[in-house]
């Protein structure tokens, strides 16, 4: 089950459609690893709207895809967690600390589009 | 018994099928979603344990009555190398693989009642109840 990677001019958005395997999580992270310096893109947005479970691993690889692609010059955002795997994630201990999270796609989307405005009168 | 269901626990794939599994058969018994969630979270922790630290093993999921409440009963089976010091094991962030260590803390936190009995070369069994509110 690969993940279907969109891209919206410098974003790239990975759209989680269904119950992913560890392995599967491990592609989507080097697909976009690759993909962020291949189409030189500037933000990452991962929407985990139909995860049903987020478990350690999962977790642990979501934040290793935000901070790879950290480095590589793109910000992440994980939109879409469940209101339930939220407070499952809580009690297993696990957070997404660092990474910005948003309820949706649409303001995943928005908060991408700030930080880069941010960057960019800073300049 | 209500009803009883066995998942092989061979490839990281069969974590995936575990806690599915989990989640019908909880909410056949009525649990909420978000007791679905907690459940099958705690499967995939145990699950995973198998994978990460014996290869293979087996989850079986069964539906409990005890004293008139039901619940869910998860028996996460290995006959691996076991666990030197299942105290150290339950400790949170503590993990002698690459992980994070929050496995079986994590897992523990999840269901009502946890058990974990392991002994080098005699495998490990973990045993998880929830039950219904």
């Amino acid at each position: 089950m690969s993940v279907p990677i969109l891209k919206q001019g410098d974003i790239l958005i990975a759209s989680i459609q269904s119950a992913l395997s560890d392995r599967d999580l491990v592609e989507l992270r080097d697909e976009l690893a690759d993909r962020v310096g291949r189409l030189r893109s500037r933000g990452v947005v991962i929407d985990v709207t139909a995860l049903d479970v987020l478990d350690s691993f999962a977790t642990r690889t979501i934040r290793g895809i935000a901070y790879t692609a950290k480095l590589r010059g793109a910000d992440t955002v994980v939109v879409g967690i469940q209101p339930e795997v939220a407070f499952a994630m809580v009690q297993l201990g696990l957070s997404l600390e660092g990474i910005d999270t948003a309820l949706d796609l649409e303001e995943g989307l928005a908060l991408l589009h700030a930080g880069k405005a941010e960057r960019a009168r800073r300049k | 018994m209500l009803a009883e269901s066995s998942v092989a626990i061979v490839r990281e794939a069969d974590i995936v099928i575990a806690r599915q599994k989990g989640r019908e058969l909880a909410a056949a018994i009525g649990f909420s979603s978000t007791d679905q969630t907690l459940l099958a979270t705690a499967i995939s922790e145990v699950a995973r344990n198998i994978i990460s630290y014996a290869g293979h093993g087996e989850v079986v999921l069964s539906g409990i009555e005890e004293g008139g409440r039901r619940g869910i009963m998860v028996v996460a089976r290995d006959q691996g190398p076991g666990i030197a010091d299942p105290e150290l094991a339950m400790r949170d962030g503590y993990s002698t693989g690459n992980s994070l260590g929050v496995g079986l803390p994590g897992a523990r936190r999840l269901v009502d009642e946890f058990n974990l009995a392991s002994a080098l070369g005699a495998g490990t069994t973990v045993t998880l109840k929830k039950w219904l509110r």
